[in-house]
């Protein structure tokens, strides 16, 4: 209620606007400075940019052991890095990019800083929540990566951790214990920010925000969150079990105790699939924002969007056994029917990400190109995907390079190209500057075609016969020539990150100011300054749409209404004439 | 591994040819003009028959797409199914893309016009819900037939029509190493911890032409049994046995190998299949128990299926036994004290 009173007030296009955009006295604060107010913040913009900056470097840190598992796999025989290097490094990679940077970046970073903004909120609904989170995800992360420092390495079962093999007779250490704690840790940080997100859509949203009118990205967020509180729990509890199983003398997933290693791949899995699409549909948020700007278009089926984002958090809670097809123990036309039929909603979006750019005015600036990029790339991953969800075809290319190469088509997709056309995007808005066009190009090229060369080949790979995890090839299986694409490809991928570290440097030393629009973008977070004041809006536009921004700066071109609402328009209209005609008789 | 003598009696493909004979002969025996009609009444029979043809057709008739087409019956059918999704996933990924790429180079902006204001087309969101329903759906109904093929098994106890014995094979998967166990035939080849290029494995040796049934189990973490060339893989796990048929259709040498993670040496856990007509596969099977590869003397991994005489025995058969690692017990953590190397 106080949050409401304390609203600010809401001014139409018409009403005079005595406070400019700019005006920053709410900025007023007594307390603490320097490091001090960081780590005191409980301010959804400062904490956004903490698990922005923190994902990031671990992000680069996964891509330096990319860097080395893919020059070992260069040739055979490789770099000569040792067997027990190796699993450690694969096992990181994927542990850190899927745990500590996918999810992290989009949730933590980009949604806690964008989201309140979007649906007009002052903060996250429950900022002490949030802080704890971050500082949870951070401790958890330097949790993780502390197993490189302790006798035997860091964990090295791969990041699925399947039991048997991460019990304490397969894999003794503390490299283990870290990585099984690092994950109790960054769970319940995406548990506390998942909480976040969904009560702040649901109940912080500002005046005239209706349902359906947040924005996507939003939408996304709140959905992915409600996918977070199904899927986290579960890998809590399926990771206090392994740690009891490896500690307290349980047999949970050990046979000769009475237990079962399958219910582990179950559990993992049910954690597993919807974390999939708790790392995908974020990233679809991003570039559903991103194609309407760049098109000078409203997006496309928006209901539909809703609608599809849906059907896909409801379908992922339903399709985990679709990663154990070959265990032999699972009921094949379910899980397959169900993971085929998730090919729909994406299929939907994609239409619906055409029909944006079909028939508007299309202009390449970074955050689109990445966009369009990333269209691209998740399509092979899609259609690779609806491949892998036939049994048949999953018996054959199982644990192969295929599949490798086919959640990177996805997850590259998504959280890389994604993710850095929502950088390049929401940068000015964070920062109040601009990032380097130039470079941004250079950045998406040299990405874009490395992303190719590095793992189209991975694909054939796989169907040579070529085992994801392995360490080490002999020089008669053929597999040399498309391993060396395959590392020439990720070393472009690695260069192009220097631009993108280049840029962000050029900016931070030759700002150019930004303004609070420069993309003359749509979503309500646009309308405030960038960066935004301290609980972030001194007033609002009127929302009548899910672009209230560009209705403010284009009262001449409001979305046009379909039969539905031009009905409802036409009835309101009359019954105006009419009230007038009453009223002059 | 991949060269298949072609004068080798393949039964798969004259199935094949002859199923693929009776769709085209239905449309010769003057069907044709009213499967035609049927067509522009109802176009989603037209998809339905398309995806039929090609998943019912020959062999030849499909494009491999890097892929083998199978030294199996079981591997046959999987390479039609995966060859057809190909095609179609192919033809999807092509048609999306022009329309991305459509989109992009056509309304590339070119003035400060403001483009139409539209968000929606009930219409055309319908059909592209509809048609992604209908391809889906297509492709389940064949990947149910293609899944009901691979995993049907004959029971242990019968003998096929032609009354050809069905050989059964326990193949036990450890770290890191396979053994092969030929219950019925007393013999028993294992080998562990592959060394140098040269060396692939242990190998099992199957009849061609003959359905092979293997019981698949682990006894320490989970491991993959894979043979590319049979287009086929299932996870050997401790507490689960797995049961799968296989027919090879083709003489030859077949390179396998783990494919779940397994620890330390998993890089190293390979194994090869060499099929070989019934009488030399026979004589094969004689030669080992002459020379002592039966299941009582293959020692570590055998606890599963037959008393073990001495974990430090290891039978190593096709002399592929690795200097060195004849004395490790491979369950025991002391053996991964070979480290790094």
């Amino acid at each position: 209620m106080t949050l409401l009173a304390e609203r600010p007030g809401i001014i139409g296009p018409d009403e005079p606007d005595d406070h400019g955009p700019d005006d920053l006295h709410h900025e007023h604060h007594e307390g603490p400075t320097g490091i001090l107010k960081w780590l005191t913040s409980t301010d959804h913009k400062v904490i956004g940019k903490s698990y922005m900056i923190t994902s990031l470097i671990l992000f680069f840190v996964a891509g330096l052991m990319a860097m080395v598992i893919r020059g070992q796999l260069l040739q055979p025989s490789g770099l000569g890095i040792s067997f027990q290097t190796y699993n450690q490094l694969f096992t990181m990679h994927g542990s850190l990019m899927m745990y500590l940077f996918a999810g992290p970046f989009a949730f933590g970073g980009l949604a806690n800083y964008i989201l309140p903004l979007q649906v007009g909120a002052p903060d996250m609904a429950f900022p002490r929540l949030n802080a704890l989170s971050y500082w949870l995800y951070l401790s958890g992360s330097i949790t993780m990566l502390s197993g490189f420092l302790v006798a035997g390495g860091a964990a090295s079962f791969g990041w699925v951790s399947y039991a048997p093999l991460s019990n304490a007779t397969n894999t003794p250490g503390a490299g283990a214990d870290l990585w099984l704690m690092a994950l109790a840790l960054t769970g319940f940080s995406a548990i506390f920010t998942g909480v976040n997100l969904v009560a702040t859509v649901f109940y912080l949203r500002a005046p005239g925000m209706t349902m359906f009118r947040v924005p996507i990205f939003s939408w996304n967020m709140m959905v992915t969150g409600i996918l977070i509180l199904i899927a986290f729990p579960v890998l809590f509890a399926a990771v206090v079990m392994l740690f009891c199983d490896r500690h307290f003398g349980t047999h949970i997933f050990t046979v000769q105790g009475g237990g079962s290693p399958v219910l582990w791949q179950h559990l993992f899995w049910f954690f597993g699939h919807p974390e999939v699409y708790i790392l995908a549909l974020p990233y679809f948020g991003i570039v559903t924002d991103i194609f309407p700007v760049f098109s000078r278009k409203p997006l496309f089926g928006y209901r539909g969007m809703v609608f599809a984002t849906m059907s896909i958090a409801a379908l992922s809670t339903g399709v985990w056994a679709h990663h154990m097809f070959t265990t032999g123990v699972v009921l094949l036309p379910f899980f397959s029917l169900l993971s085929y039929l998730i090919a729909v909603p994406t299929g939907i979006k994609f239409f619906n990400w055409i029909g944006t750019m079909w028939g508007g005015q299309l202009s390449f600036k970074s955050p689109m190109l990445f966009s369009v990029g990333f269209l691209f790339v998740f399509l092979i991953g899609g259609v690779t995907g609806v491949l892998l969800a036939s049994p048949p075809v999953d018996f054959q290319v199982h644990d192969t390079y295929f599949v490798v190469a086919h959640f990177h088509n996805v997850l590259v997709g998504t959280a890389v190209f994604a993710g850095f056309a929502g950088f390049y995007f929401w940068y000015p808005k964070m920062f109040g500057r601009m990032l380097r066009e130039s470079l941004a190009k250079w950045h998406f090229w040299f990405l874009f075609v490395g992303f190719w060369l590095a793992f189209m080949p991975q694909y054939v790979l796989g169907l040579h016969g070529m085992p994801r995890r392995i360490a080490d090839y002999a020089p008669d299986t053929g597999w040399g020539t498309l391993n060396l694409l395959s590392t020439i490809g990720a070393f472009t991928i690695g260069c192009s990150f220097l631009f993108f570290l280049a840029n962000v440097f050029v900016s931070w030393r030759k700002p150019v100011p930004s303004g609070s629009n420069p993309w003359d973008a749509h979503a309500l977070e646009w309308f405030t300054t960038s960066p935004p004041p301290h609980h972030n809006y001194t007033h609002l536009p009127t929302i009548r749409s899910e672009r209230p921004t560009w209705d403010y700066n284009h009262p001449d071109h409001p979305t046009t209404p379909n039969k539905h609402q031009q009905r409802k328009i036409d009835a309101q209209k009359k019954e105006q004439e009419k009230e007038t005609a009453g009223v002059g008789s | 591994m991949n060269a298949t003598p072609t004068g080798s009696t393949d039964p798969s493909p004259s199935q094949d040819n002859l199923t693929a004979d009776t769709v085209p002969g239905r449309g010769a025996n003057g069907a044709a003009p009213s499967t035609r009609r049927r067509w522009k009444r109802k176009p989603l029979v037209a998809v339905g028959l398309l995806g039929g043809a090609m998943l019912l057709g020959g062999c030849d008739f499909y494009p491999t797409y890097w892929a083998d087409r199978g030294a199996t019956k079981q591997g046959q059918d999987i390479f039609k199914i995966y060859s057809g999704m190909m095609t179609t996933g192919i033809i999807v990924a092509v048609i999306v893309s022009l329309l991305i790429t459509w989109s992009i180079v056509r309304y590339r902006r070119r003035s400060d016009e403001m483009p139409r204001q539209f968000h929606e087309h009930i219409g055309i969101e319908m059909t592209y819900t509809i048609i992604p329903v209908i391809i889906v759906a297509v492709l389940f109904y064949f990947t149910v037939l293609s899944e009901n093929n691979v995993d049907s098994t004959v029971p242990a106890s019968v003998t096929s029509a032609q009354g050809k014995p069905v050989v059964d094979i326990t193949v036990t998967a450890f770290q890191w190493g396979w053994r092969f166990d030929y219950p019925n035939l007393g013999v028993g080849v294992a080998g562990e911890l592959t060394n140098g290029p040269n060396d692939h494995g242990p190998q099992m040796v199957v009849p061609e032409g003959e359905t092979v049934q293997i019981t698949l189990v682990s006894n320490d973490t989970i491991h993959g049994f894979y043979v590319r060339d049979f287009n086929f893989s299932r996870y050997a796990q401790p507490g689960v046995t797995n049961v799968f048929d296989l027919n090879v259709v083709r003489l030859g040498t077949f390179d396998g190998q783990c494919t779940q993670f397994c620890g330390l040496y998993h890089t190293d856990m390979l194994f090869s299949v060499k099929s070989v007509t019934p009488d030399q596969f026979r004589q094969w099977a004689s030669t080992q128990v002459a020379e002592g590869n039966t299941i009582q003397s293959s020692g570590s991994g055998a606890q599963n299926t037959a008393p073990s005489s001495s974990p430090n025995q290891i039978g190593c058969g096709q002399g592929n036994c690795p200097a060195g690692t004849a004395g490790a017990a491979p369950s025991s953590p002391s053996s991964t004290a070979k480290a790094a190397a």
